[in-house]
């Protein structure tokens, strides 16, 4: 069964490349902004500055995974191997970044609460998301057959997406402490700039790196359907 | 619906059968309480407060047994795919499969019962209000475990699969039915039983019928 998996769109590396290349540029310009010029907060002083890459980092994290979850709903109508392959790539992408969040988030946890970790909705939340969606992959690593692979990881992660509500309100009810969300209604207008370079550079570099990791599945998954060959 | 009565009917029967199993997951379970308690110490005050935790936390452990258990029978001479080649809906099966499961889990759960309350001389509560719960957990941790064992018990490693694909996902069951097993067996002065609950009921039903109905995509690829 020689079924296409590579299109043109996905072995052009280029246009990933310059992508990746300029959400990391902006993510430089945003940080030095958000670290040099941007006004000292008053009550939690040089500690908030980590919010110029935590809060962008939680924005384009939960896209990661909305994403994935479109993925595995297309790679179920669809049938084929395209929307699999992106659905592979931004679950490893949403994992790294809700891993970074967690870590940015204890970083910054400590010296404002005093604790590492704090039991609240959203930090909660985004545990209970790296390791469901940490399960995915691994599930998809024990699956040889991969048309089996793509079914299930699409069907597992439309069940783990739908679950994140559920979860954000039974801890909501169960224990909350957290800040309120951040979004530019929210905080002052001179902490506006490098907040939004940040989540346009934190974009920018996810989507370069969903395009180039899901190019990496399809050629994996090109070898692997490749027929054996002849006996000489 | 009468398909769905018939795979029931078989796989209800297929567990008396092997009701040995069964017995194997209680002692299972009941072991597990035993250790929970050398992890906290002897003080009463804190077995009898951790006692519903520790209930919820023995059967969530155990169920990642039975749930595996159950699709390993239609492991053995390909049975499942013969199941699948019948004129009957993948549905049904599923259905069949999870009231099985959850029939088991919940028996399981009051099984555990006694065993919770001699050991961390903890007050039952209700009866009815305490099986009421452990039916909407159990069927919490039955939809989409059978499901998820469907897949994984397909695939070598299946041991540390299931566990790994359902835990994070019955997060809100675990926690919906400790604070409302809490509440019943200690008392609802504030009124948060009903949300609780509504909160199982929710849960219940969405992966009742999210499951139900990816069910066949994955027994049929």
């Amino acid at each position: 069964m020689a079924t296409a998996v590579m299109d043109t769109k996905t072995s052009d590396t280029s246009t990933p490349y310059m992508v990746a290349g300029a959400g990391l540029l902006l993510l430089v310009v945003g940080s030095y902004w958000g670290l040099a010029y941007a006004p000292r907060e008053t009550y939690m002083g040089d500690v908030q500055r980590i919010m110029y890459v935590h809060v962008p980092t939680a924005w384009n994290a939960m896209l990661a995974f909305t994403f994935a979850f479109g993925c595995a709903i297309a790679s179920l109508i669809r049938g084929g191997y395209r929307w699999d392959t992106r659905l592979e790539a931004s679950m490893e992408v949403g994992v790294v970044l809700s891993t970074l969040l967690c870590i940015q988030g204890a970083i910054w946890a400590k010296p404002t609460w005093g604790v590492w970790w704090d039991w609240d909705p959203r930090l909660t939340t985004t545990a209970v998301l790296v390791l469901a969606f940490s399960g995915i992959i691994a599930l998809r690593s024990f699956v040889d057959d991969p048309g089996r692979r793509a079914v299930w990881s699409a069907v597992a992660a439309i069940i783990a997406y739908v679950d994140v509500p559920i979860v954000y309100f039974s801890v909501k009810w169960w224990n909350s402490l957290h800040q309120m969300q951040s979004t530019p209604e929210t905080v002052s207008k001179a902490f506006h700039w490098p907040l939004r370079i940040n989540a346009i550079g934190i974009l920018l570099l996810m989507w370069g790196l969903i395009a180039l990791r899901a190019r990496i599945a399809a050629l994996r998954l090109e070898r692997q359907l490749q027929p054996p060959p002849e006996a000489a | 619906m009468t398909q769905a009565l018939v795979a029931l009917r078989k796989d209800a029967l297929l567990q008396w059968r092997t009701r040995g199993r069964f017995v194997a997951v209680f002692v299972f379970g009941a072991t597990a309480l035993l250790l929970f308690s050398f992890a906290i110490g002897p003080s009463a005050g804190a077995l009898r407060q951790h006692a519903a935790g520790f209930l919820w936390l023995a059967l969530m452990l155990a169920s990642t047994l039975a749930l595996g258990d159950s699709f390993h029978g239609e492991m053995e001479n390909r049975a499942l795919e013969g199941l699948v080649l019948l004129p009957a809906s993948p549905v049904a099966l599923y259905y069949g499969k999870a009231l099985a499961n959850w029939a088991q889990l919940a028996l399981l759960g009051v099984a555990l019962v006694p065993f919770m309350v001699v050991l961390y001389d903890a007050p039952p509560g209700g009866a009815l209000p305490l099986i009421g719960l452990i039916l909407l957990g159990t069927a919490g941790l039955s939809f989409p475990g059978t499901l998820y064992a469907a897949m994984t018990v397909q695939v070598r490693g299946s041991q540390t699969l299931l566990p790994l694909l359902l835990f994070p996902l019955v997060v809100p069951v675990l926690l919906a039915a400790v604070s409302a097993t809490s509440l019943v067996m200690t008392g609802d002065p504030m009124d948060q039983l009903r949300s609780w609950t509504l909160l199982l009921v929710c849960f219940d039903l969405i992966y009742a019928s999210l499951c139900g109905l990816l069910f066949g995509r994955v027994v049929e690829s």
